[in-house]
This record gives structure tokens, C-alpha cells and sequence, in this order.
């Protein structure tokens, strides 16, 4: 087996990516900034580079192990790059820590403090402070506290097939932002905050709520009441010190109940719910082929992605509203009949694994009869943080049930909470109507770390049914692509857009690991497995509350109050159709550089196409896009022949059609 | 006109040197710096006068002269240059009201126009010919051999001198490893500052496992002064493209890139022209000369990042990302352009690679020093009589290049130091004038041949300041990936506007010191591990200098502002008032006839006041 020296140590490795994880499982530590295991090697923030004597440093994040390699992990040179780093890092960063939100968990503060930075020399540069965006539901951006590490640029590139952040600027004027200093809310963000999971200090964060929930507790004239998301059980033990994975919900009951909460329910009792519905949608389809393949809609990132990227697709989207939805909805429609209270008496709490919930929350769509379904929406990290400023001892809590009728679930809806887990509950009840049988074995187990995308084919009495689970909307966008060109045919598509599903949304621990994620995956499949009762169909409230209100799954009523649409959220909607021109007698070319696309370029080449196409030229003329003429004060720029035309908006197109391209047809210069 | 096989190619050759023969040849220099000169007015009153230009490119016409436009000759500061082939005339700073007189005069009765030859600065002597002067004598122009001597808008010119003979040498003598082995045992080391032995990374390419492979020339030429690439491109492209398409051949790549500064227009309009006529050749695209070897290359311009220099960073700018480097391992050579293992080498080393095929490896190893064989062209510019593109054997002198070819520092000052390889360099001083310049005598001095700009400084030079602009330019261009290079060169920089603004301290010079080091340990890629090379070398060289600056407040070069000062002598004062109104900060004032004051706390220190006193009654005094 291949070896290296570290430390004087003799190490062997096997199929260690890198130096960095070789040291690690030596027991040698380093620290790192840009580094993330499910993310390319970035090599930027210097902090894990390691001596190897007269080869000089290696950034061991990206050099992989080589036999014989001997290298130093602590040496003067590393310390000497380290600490420099680090004390230049804090020079350009507002180091207003104690009113941080990642204070404590900050991963630059703790560096700070390990390696003895105890002062820094060099003039602050935070004096003219970066606008903080905070305009979203779901996520601030503070740029002030940016170290420009990449982590989020390369995380919504790498899994989410965005790239809704990206560095601009050069020098000590980099900076990593939506595009021409765009806010979030302005561009295509999916509010997934995956960003905001692998940041390494407050530079992004997910937008708290917990202020609102306090408040309601205190006000004394609403009644508060809870749902909590399968993941948070197996993701808030950690924040406390608890081995991941570990199922607290017990522990929340409680600590929601000494907080003063009115009732404590489940999510997983709507996922049940959700799942009487989708199952009953889905058959019909199957029943009808139309529609096909049913994609899931309980991610609020992947439906905006649905109605900004995919709008054809809509019709395939399941119109059930996601469990926390469907919560709100029956919390607030019919929980309040049966305790004699009215909708505007209780306000609805949703403890959630994730940030998107918080933009999901305040969507339009998300009201029934004119009352908003859900009032507040706090993460993992905001319910761990309550508990803390409340004063309880959360290790010592005793373990408590849910409150009755909305806290029965099964094991098909906490397995919501994992990639999988969806299309699997759905199956177990689709199995059982269209056999009259239990489906006997389990489809779905947790997925390793890092897998994205599992296909799988149930044989139901005859019927084949084609089942995708994919997480993370990279590699969604690839299994869409791959459906359209027909490459895969599937009758049912999960899809969550957080690696690993729910158990690694942005709620949870910051900077975690897939590792970590697996580990809580593994602890809701133990719940599941531990349910007397496993199937959806198989939850008494749920009947109840169908016998009582519902009568059956996608009813009327139904579809009232558990059913939603969606409409495209194309910005551009028409596409422009550009023709190949073989042999262009004229070309023009329109700029689509930053300034020229701001000042409406897109609008130009879209009436220069209808002029030409009103022309009958769309085959002499060849429309080209184009960057920058560097003329930018004058933008929009055009070029016909080469010959620079500034101020082309869309309103003076026909002049210079008339003025500039005219004359070249007549004068036969399209003969050349 | 295809020409399909190694003999076609022949007599395409022997066909083009026919059409192409004359008495005499007027080549008018139309690079970059001649251009800027006026130099295609010139051109173009010689085509009114001589008949149009294509008259060159035609049959033989009655008196047998010819009229072309060339590259670069080097001499730009000289500049228009019109070089007079067969009378072995060069003329300098040719205006377009000369050209009549040249026509009359030398080209019609053979006279030589005095007026118009160089003139020796020291001495005033003449001289007619390109060899004897000075500039000119002591180089070894071998990858510019072509540069100023042929037309590099038509590829017949190129083929009439031995072009792409190297190709057909490649394609129908040698196997691929012959080519690799041939190129290593030159010695040809990368020109664009690594120095990496070219054929062992030829090698490294050949190896790596995939069927697609792909070469890509460096052409992202963007030290302040440096215009080697650029005058290779614009007088010669076709033996870039060449050098590129033997690489292509020997390593198993059937596309290749040609990464031109945007700033370089006429380099990318030649290179253009030249890939279009290789085309129509067949000497680019598929089949090539009969064999079963295509190769298509694409000109893509870079768009202006300092950074994109770096191999990394070119590539995925490339491929239309950032140009931001990536940490090697994984080196191109195995995973570079989309993915696949790529081939990337300087405009100059490429520019070697078919000389080096037609006259064999060991003329090339004749030439240079032990580790550094052949030639290297270098960008003299500064204090020095003589500016401009040279070209030396490796192992040249300082002293040789900076006294013989250079001949001397300007007005007779004292040469001070010279700053090797832009940016990333290091400076050199009085006692390495004998060094010789080669890979590793410049190493061991802290220095980099780079890609080949040298700043000569004289006494009137302060270092701190030097230290100043290079570091202001590599902040600037720093990408901003690595927080080393990205924060580091900035508040290196901050501390040496500070120190040369007159308020540095000790500390600061400990500071710079310490910055130093672990930027250039630390950072990720060439840019940021060279970037402190200037600072380091002149606190090496000229320490005292920056102790004079914080402890003393001097500044012995009277460079920095902030430690000139301005007096006014009572005694020749008149008190005209003069100084006071012209004054743009207010700081001097006095009663009308007596003795004018400058507050020293006031005063910016511009000497506008100097410039405009009447009587010369304000000095400065140190």
C-alpha cells in the first residue's frame, strides 16, 4: 500500500482524494476555509497548506497523496502563512463580532483565536460599509464579513446548477455577488441557503424569525402552535453536543411545551396527509398517462426552480402543497373547529431544516380562504437558539409526545426528511390500492454520501413503475434533460434540492459534512423502521380527519384546501429565434456585455429580429450577440458591418434599420 | 491552392522564391511602434510613387523593385524604419515627405540620404546598414530572423524562406517521439518565464492518457514595457503557427488556441491573415501536406486580466469562465483545456520550435550556456540611449546589453539598477553587470528572466518608488483568488505608498518585510509568488535606501514629493507676488515687495512656484 511521511509518521492511503484527508485520518488536523468535502478544491484561503521541505508549500486540499511524499502539517513557514493570512483576512473583515449571528460557530473567529492573532496591523478596510441584502424572506448577505472563499459561488454552481453568485471586480476589490449588484430577490435564487451552509463566517446566513415566535408567546392573545419537520429531530441534538443522527424529538415536545406553546404537532402528520393525496394523484395519472412523469412538490427550491426554469413542466409538478403547507392549512381550517377557536386566533410556527420554507411561507399561493397558513418559520439553528436564551438544560429534558390529533404520524412520513424518502412513502401507499397488499419490501435506503441521483423499477402485480430520487438540482437539471431528449422514461421523479435532502438544508448545522448528513439520514430510516405503524393509509388522525372534513383523498374539499398551482416565473419568456445565416451579406452584431444588456440590449435584438423578420432578411442578415465595443457610455451598442451604432435601443431600431442597414442591401455590398 | 504533399510544398518553395526575386526591396516597417510613428503613411506614399504594393506580390515587373510592409525591427524608438533590402540601407524616422526624396535620391541614382541614417548619440557617427549599428551588431536575431524582413500578410514571403519546411520535415521524416527527443535535446526552455525544459513537457503531454489533446499558444503578453510576443506575432506568425503545428503533430492534438491580448489588434489581424493563408495552403485543417494529420487552430483574445498569463487562468478563460489560476497539481498537461490534457507554451517558444527542426538541435544547443541554450529576446527599455527589441544569445552580459547594444545610460547618468522580468522580477544592480543572463544565474540572484522586460534605471531612480509602481500593478491585477496575494500586495502596497509619502516607520519596513515572505511562500499561483520579487531584490540591493526614507525623510533620487522642499531666498526675492498666485494650494504669501513665505504645511510640493518664479528666488533644498 502507497504511503507518506507525515510528521515523521509513516501513513498509508488508499483512495484519499487528497493530502488533507490522509493528515485527518492521521489524527493531524488542519485547518481550512474554501474547503468542503462535496466541493471542488479551491486552494484560496491558504490556511491547510503543508511543508514539503524543497518543494515549498502544497495546498493539501487539492494535491493528491503521492508515495513517499514527506511533508510537515506544523512547521514555521505553515504558521508564518497561516497567521499572515489570517491577520489579513481580518484587516479586510467587519469585525463586529459580538453582534455576529455566526459568533461562537464562526469558523474565522475560531482561527483568529487558535493561532494567536491578537492584533492586527493593518488599516481596517471596513470603513465605507457594503449594503447588506437582506430583502428576501430566506437569507442575508452581508459582504462586509465576506472572506471571498468561494465556497458559495462553487456550491450553487456545483449542486444547484446556478450561478446566482460569482466573484467580480480584481485585486483587493474582489467581490462575490448576484450579478451587476443585484439583490437576491432580483435574480434567480432559490433560496435553497445551501450558500449559507458552507460560509464559513456571517458573510451569509439564513434569515432569522425567531423574534416573531418569542413575541407571539409573549402577546398573550394568540394561541402558538408548533409543527416540527422530520429532520429537525435527528439535525437540533448536535447543536447540544448529541451524536448526529440522534432522534430528540422527545426532547422538542418538551422544550416547546416549557416555552408555552399552546400544541406541539408533527409535519409528519400533513406528510401523511400529503402522501393520501400524491398517491391518489399519481394513480390517476399512471391510470390516464397523462402528465407523466409526477414530479414531487414538496421542495420549495426545486418548485421556484420548476416555474423559473421548467414552466412546461408545471402541469407535471403534483398540485399537493408541501406538508408544511398542508399543516397550516388543516392547523388553521379545521384544528381551530374543533377547539371553538377562530383562524386569526392561533399563529402557526414551522420548525424547519431549511431556509427556502421561509420564502415558501410568505408565497402568495400560501393562503387559504384569505388566511396566511403558516405565521413564522424558524430553522434548527433559531429553535436551538430559543432554547438557549429560554435558560433550559436541553441535555436534561425529559421526553415528551406530541399533542393529539396533528401529532400522529408513521414511518412513511419521516422519511421525508431524506433524498428518497418521498417517492417511497407514496409507493407504500399507491402499493397498498393498487393491490389491496402491504408493500412487503423497502424500495428505499439511505442514500451514501454524495450520491445524487438513484433510479429504481417496482413490479406492482404487472405494472412497472420507473421511480427517480434525485437530490441536489445540478444534477436534477441533468435527469430533466436526459427525460426531454428521451433518453429516460419515469412515471415518478423525487426531487429535494439540498445535497442529501432535507437532512442537509441550510436550518441545520452550518459547515457540516455529508458524512454528517448520512448520519441523519440513518437516524430517520431507524424511526421508520422502528414504527409499528409504516404506511400513510395507515394513520388513524388522517382518516379521521378525512371522514370528518375531507371525505376522501382529492375531493373538493380536498383539493380546496390541500392543492395548489403554479405559473412560470420565466423572466424572458419569449426565446428569440435566431437563424444560421450560411453566407451573411450583413452581419450585425448587438452587444450583451453588463452595461449594454442593462440599458435593454436584450429588447433591441428582439426588435431588430422583428424588423428583419418583417423584412423577409432573417436569411441575409446574421444577428449576432456580441461583448462589449468598450463604448459603454453610449449603450445599447450595435454593430452593423463592423460599424459601431451607440444609443440602439429598442425604440430607434427601425431608424437605423432604415438609415444604416437599408442602404447596404441596395447598394450590393450583400454580394460580397 | 492546396499544397498536398512534402514536394508539392518544394516546389511551391522554389515557385515563390521565382515570383518573389528583385534588385531591390523597400520594406517599410508597419509594427505596432511604426504604425504609432506614422509609418503606413509613409507606406502609403510609397505605393503613389512606386505603384501599388501587390506589385510586390506579382510577377517580376520591369525594374525589378518591390515595395512590402514587415513586423517589427526592433529599433520602434527610431521608428518609421524603411529598410532598403539590396542596397543594405536602413533609414530612420522616415516621414512621409521623405519618401519622395528616398525615391529620387537613393532608389533612382543610388545616393544615400545622410539626414535619414542613425546617428550615434555619443559620437555622431553614421551608419548605413542595420549590422553596423550598434543596436544591432551584438544580437543574434534567430526566432526574429523574419521579423522586418518579410511581408506577414502573405505566406508565400514565409514559405520562400524555408517556412513549414520543419512541418514537412516532422510529418514525413520523424515519429512523433524523434520531434520530442529532438526539441529536449536543444535545450529550448519555455520563454514565457518558467523556464520549463520544452520537451520533457511535450513529453508530459504525449503521455497523459485521452484521445483528445489540445495546444494552445501564450500569447497574454502583459508586462508593462514587454512586447516580445507581439512583435513575434505581428512580423512572423506564420512561425508561431508552425511551431504550434509541430507540437500539435508530436503530442496527438488536432486543435490548438492561439491566446492573443485584445490589446494586440494588428498581432491578432496578422495572425488572422496568417491562419487563413495556412488554410488555403493546406498547411492547417485536415490532411496536412498528404498525411493523415489535421490540426485546426482559433484565435481567441484575451480580454485584458494581467493574471490570464498563467496557465491555469488562461485556460479556463477559455473556456469563458473567470480567469481566475487553479492550484497545480493537477497540471495541464494531464487536465487542462476542457478537461483534456493540454499543450501550453509562449509565442517565442513556439516561434524556436521550426528553426530548430531545419537546422537540428545542436545548432540551437551551440548557442546560450550550459542549462540555457539558444537565444532570447528581451524588451530594453528605460534610461538607456538605445530602446527597443533585442535579441541576445543566453548567457549575454548585463553589461553588454545595457552598454553595447543599449549604448549607455542617457546623458551620461549613472546606471543605478535594472529591473529583470517585469513585475514578477527582481532588480539587479551594479555588481551583476557581468552576470551572465541565463535560468539560473538569475535565480541565484533572486531574479527572473521572465518573459523578458528590462527596466534600466539611472541614479535619478528612486527604488522605493520602483518597488511602488510594480506593486500597485500586480495589486491591480491580482484575480483575487488567494487571500495572500489578493490582501498581501495590498497593504504591501499601502506600506509603500506610506513610506514613500513620508510617513514610514521601521516597523513598516519590518512589516513589508515580513509580507514578503509569506506572499511569496504562500500564495497560489506565479502572480502572487512573484509579486513581492521587487521588493524583496531592491531591500536587498538598497536597503539603505528605504532606512533613508523613514528615518532621514530623503529621498536621495528626489523622486518622492513628499520629501522635496521648497524655499523662498529673501535676498532675490522681489516680492512680485507670482509664486503666491500661481500657488494651487494657497501655501505661499508675503507683502508686495518684500520677501514672498511658503508654509511648509500647506505646500503639495508640485515646484510650480520654481517653474514660475521670474527671478529663480525659490530653491529646493533637501
Amino acid at each position: 500500500m502507497p504511503s507518506m511521511i507525515i510528521n515523521g509518521h509513516e501513513v498509508e492511503f488508499t483512495d484519499e482524494k487528497n493530502i488533507l484527508d490522509v493528515c485527518r485520518k492521521a489524527g493531524f488536523d488542519l485547518p481550512t476555509l474554501c474547503y468542503q468535502d462535496h466541493l471542488s478544491p479551491f486552494g484560496a484561503c491558504r490556511m491547510c497548506v503543508v511543508d514539503a521541505g524543497k518543494r515549498g508549500l502544497l495546498t493539501s486540499c487539492s494535491v493528491p497523496p503521492e508515495n513517499g511524499l514527506e511533508i510537515q502539517t506544523s512547521t514555521e513557514r505553515t504558521r508564518r502563512v497561516r497567521k499572515m493570512s489570517l491577520e489579513l483576512m481580518l484587516a479586510a473583515h467587519d469585525r463586529e463580532c459580538l453582534t455576529c449571528p455566526k459568533s461562537g460557530t464562526c469558523k474565522l473567529q475560531d482561527y483568529a483565536e487558535r493561532f494567536g492573532v491578537d492584533s492586527v496591523r493593518f488599516i481596517s478596510r471596513n470603513k465605507d460599509k457594503k449594503e447588506i441584502d437582506d430583502h428576501n424572506p430566506s437569507i442575508v448577505r452581508d459582504p462586509n464579513k465576506c472572506i471571498l472563499c468561494g465556497n458559495c459561488v462553487r456550491v450553487c454552481f456545483e449542486h444547484q446548477g446556478l450561478h446566482i453568485l460569482d466573484f467580480s471586480k480584481r485585486g483587493s476589490n474582489v467581490e462575490v455577488g448576484p450579478a451587476f449588484g443585484k439583490m437576491l430577490n432580483d435574480v434567480e435564487c432559490i433560496f435553497c441557503g445551501q450558500c449559507a451552509t458552507v460560509c464559513p463566517t456571517g458573510a451569509i446566513t439564513v434569515r432569522p424569525e425567531f423574534e416573531n415566535v418569542f413575541d407571539a408567546l409573549y402577546s398573550g392573545d394568540k394561541k402558538v402552535i408548533f409543527q416540527v419537520a422530520p429532520a429537525v429531530r435527528v439535525g437540533l441534538g448536535e447543536l447540544f453536543g448529541m451524536k448526529p443522527g440522534r432522534n430528540v424529538e422527545g426532547k422538542i415536545v418538551s422544550a416547546l411545551r416549557k416555552m408555552g406553546a399552546y400544541k406541539v404537532f408533527d409535519t409528519n402528520f400533513a406528510a401523511d396527509l400529503t402522501i393520501m393525496e400524491e398517491a391518489t394523484e399519481f394513480l390517476k395519472r399512471l391510470d390516464e398517462g397523462k402528465n407523466l412523469p409526477l414530479f414531487t412538490s414538496c421542495c420549495p427550491s426545486w418548485i421556484k426552480t420548476a416555474e423559473q426554469s421548467y414552466p412546461e413542466l408545471l402541469p407535471n409538478l403534483s398540485s399537493c402543497r408541501s406538508p408544511q403547507r398542508m399543516f397550516g392549512s388543516v392547523a388553521k381550517k379545521y384544528f381551530t373547529k374543533e377547539e371553538g377557536l377562530k383562524p386569526e386566533d392561533v399563529f402557526v410556527v414551522s420548525v424547519m431544516p431549511c431556509s427556502a420554507k421561509k420564502f415558501e411561507a410568505q408565497r402568495e399561493e400560501f393562503t387559504t380562504d384569505g388566511v396566511r397558513d403558516v405565521d413564522a418559520v424558524i430553522t434548527t439553528n433559531e429553535l436551538a437558539r430559543m432554547i438557549r436564551s429560554f435558560g433550559l438544560d436541553f441535555l436534561e429534558l425529559p421526553d415528551e409526545d406530541w399533542d393529539s390529533p396533528l401529532g400522529e404520524s408513521t414511518g412513511a412520513a419521516v422519511i421525508f426528511g431524506a433524498t428518497g424518502g418521498v417517492a417511497e412513502a407514496a409507493l407504500r401507499t399507491a402499493y397498498k390500492k393498487m393491490t389491496g397488499r402491504e408493500l412487503e419490501n423497502q424500495v428505499w435506503k439511505p442514500a451514501a454520501p454524495g450520491e445524487s441521483v438513484r433510479e429504481a423499477e417496482v413490479d406492482i402485480d404487472g405494472t412497472v413503475v420507473r421511480i427517480a430520487t434525485v437530490n441536489g438540482l445540478a444534477a436534477a437539471r441533468r435527469l430533466i434533460d436526459e427525460i426531454r431528449r428521451g433518453e429516460k422514461e419515469f412515471h415518478l421523479v423525487e426531487i429535494m434540492a439540498c445535497p442529501a435532502g432535507c437532512v442537509g438544508g441550510a436550518g441545520q448545522r452550518a459547515n457540516d459534512s455529508l458524512e454528517l448528513r448520512a448520519q441523519r439520514a440513518k437516524g430517520l430510516s431507524d424511526i421508520d423502521s422502528n414504527k409499528t405503524v409504516r404506511q400513510s393509509h395507515n394513520n388513524e388522525s388522517v382518516l379521521e380527519l378525512y371522514k370528518t372534513y375531507l371525505s376522501e383523498p382529492n375531493s373538493a374539499e380536498a383539493h380546496h384546501s390541500l392543492h395548489t398551482g403554479y405559473s412560470s416565473r420565466r423572466r424572458i419568456e419569449e426565446d428569440i429565434e435566431l437563424s444560421e445565416v450560411a453566407e451573411p451579406g450583413i452581419c450585425v452584431e448587438v452587444c450583451v456585455g453588463t452595461n449594454c444588456f442593462q440599458k435593454g440590449a436584450y429588447d433591441t435584438m428582439k426588435k431588430l429580429n422583428g424588423v428583419l423578420r418583417a423584412e423577409g432578411l432573417l436569411d441575409v442578415v446574421d444577428i449576432k450577440a456580441t461583448f462589449c465595443f468598450e463604448k459603454c457610455g453610449q449603450s445599447p451598442n450595435i454593430a452593423v458591418n463592423g460599424k459601431v451604432i451607440g444609443n440602439a435601443t429598442c425604440d430607434r431600431i427601425q431608424e437605423i434599420f432604415d438609415s444604416e442597414i437599408s442602404p447596404l442591401l441596395k447598394t450590393g455590398s450583400l454580394n460580397k | 491552392m492546396i499544397i498536398a504533399t512534402v514536394e508539392a510544398l518544394a516546389d511551391a518553395r522554389k515557385e515563390a522564391r521565382e515570383k518573389l526575386k528583385s534588385r531591390l526591396r523597400v520594406l517599410v516597417c508597419t509594427g505596432t511602434g511604426c504604425v504609432a510613428n506614422g509609418s503606413l503613411k509613409v507606406l502609403e506614399r510609397f505605393k503613389e510613387l512606386m505603384g501599388n504594393e501587390a506589385v510586390s506580390a506579382d510577377s517580376h515587373d520591369e525594374t525589378g523593385i518591390r515595395l512590402a510592409h514587415t513586423g517589427c525591427h526592433g529599433f520602434c524608438e527610431h521608428g518609421p524604419l524603411v529598410k532598403i533590402e539590396g542596397m543594405n540601407i536602413i533609414y530612420m524616422k522616415v516621414h512621409p515627405e521623405d519618401v519622395d526624396e528616398i525615391v529620387d535620391r537613393t532608389i533612382n541614382n543610388g545616393e544615400i540620404i545622410e539626414r535619414l541614417l542613425y546617428r550615434d548619440p555619443s559620437d555622431n557617427s553614421l551608419f548605413k546598414s542595420e549590422e553596423e549599428i550598434p543596436f544591432y551588431a551584438k544580437q543574434k536575431r534567430t526566432s526574429l530572423k523574419n521579423c522586418g524582413n518579410i511581408n506577414p500578410d502573405n505566406i508565400e514571403e514565409y514559405i520562400a524562406r524555408d517556412g513549414y519546411a520543419a512541418l514537412a520535415r516532422a510529418l514525413s521524416e520523424m515519429t512523433p517521439d524523434e520531434i520530442i527527443s529532438e526539441i529536449t535535446s536543444s535545450g529550448l526552455r519555455g520563454r514565457g518565464g518558467g523556464g520549463f525544459p520544452t520537451g520533457i513537457k511535450w513529453g508530459f503531454v504525449k503521455k497523459a492518457s485521452g484521445e483528445k489533446k489540445y495546444v494552445i499558444v501564450n500569447g497574454d503578453e502583459g508586462d508593462p514595457g514587454a512586447f516580445m510576443d507581439r512583435s513575434l506575432l505581428e512580423g512572423d506568425p506564420n512561425a508561431v503557427i508552425e511551431g504550434m503545428a509541430i507540437a500539435a503533430y508530436a503530442i496527438g492534438a488536432d486543435e490548438g488556441y492561439l491566446y492573443i491580448r485584445a490589446e494586440y489588434p494588428l498581432a491578432v489581424e496578422r495572425t488572422r491573415t496568417a491562419i487563413g493563408q495556412a488554410l488555403e495552403y493546406g498547411l492547417l485543417g485536415e490532411n496536412i501536406l498528404g498525411t493523415n494529420f489535421n490540426f485546426k487552430v482559433r484565435i481567441k483574445e484575451g480580454a485584458g486580466a494581467f493574471v490570464c498569463g498563467e496557465e491555469t487562468a488562461l485556460i479556463a478563460s477559455i473556456e469563458g469562465h473567470r480567469g481566475m489560476p487553479k492550484s497545480k497539481p493537477p497540471f495541464p498537461a494531464n487536465e487542462g483545456l476542457f478537461g483534456k490534457p493540454t499543450l501550453i507554451n509562449n509565442v517565442e517558444t513556439f516561434g524556436n520550435v521550426p528553426s530548430i527542426l531545419r537546422k537540428g538541435a545542436e545548432w540551437f544547443a551551440s548557442m546560450g550556456t550550459e542549462n540555457s541554450k539558444g537565444t532570447k529576446t528581451f524588451a530594453l527599455t528605460g534610461q538607456v540611449n538605445n530602446t527597443g527589441l533585442i535579441e541576445v544569445p543566453m548567457g549575454t552580459t548585463l553589461r553588454e546589453i545595457i552598454f553595447e547594444i543599449g549604448g549607455g545610460i542617457r546623458n551620461n547618468k549613472k546606471f543605478k539598477a535594472v529591473q529583470i522580468g517585469g513585475p514578477s522580477g527582481g532588480c539587479l544592480t551594479e555588481e551583476h553587470l557581468d552576470l551572465p543572463l541565463d535560468y539560473e544565474s538569475l535565480k541565484q540572484v533572486g531574479a527572473m528572466i521572465g518573459s523578458g522586460g528590462l527596466v534600466v534605471m539611472d541614479e535619478e531612480t528612486c527604488i522605493v518608488d520602483m518597488a511602488r509602481f510594480f506593486m500597485n500593478f500586480t495589486q491591480n491585477e491580482s484575480c483575487g483568488k488567494c487571500v495572500l496575494c489578493r490582501e498581501g500586495t495590498r497593504r504591501m502596497l499601502e506600506i509603500l505608498e506610506k513610506i514613500t509619502s513620508g510617513l514610514g516607520t521601521r516597523e513598516d519596513i519590518d512589516t513589508l518585510a515580513e509580507l514578503s515572505v509569506a506572499v511569496q511562500d504562500g500564495s497560489l499561483c506565479g502572480l502572487g509568488k512573484t509579486a513581492p520579487n521587487p521588493v524583496i531584490s531592491s531591500m536587498k540591493y538598497f536597503m539603505e535606501e528605504y532606512i533613508e526614507h523613514v528615518e532621514e525623510h530623503k529621498c536621495r533620487a528626489g523622486v518622492c514629493q513628499a520629501f522635496k522642499k521648497f524655499e523662498v531666498e529673501p535676498l532675490e526675492c522681489k516680492g512680485c507676488g507670482k509664486c503666491a498666485r500661481i500657488c494651487p494650494a494657497g501655501a505661499i504669501s508675503g507683502k508686495p515687495k518684500e520677501p514672498y513665505v511658503i508654509d511648509q504645511e500647506s505646500c503639495v510640493r508640485c515646484g510650480a512656484c520654481v517653474a514660475g518664479c521670474p527671478f529663480q528666488a525659490i530653491k529646493e533644498v533637501s
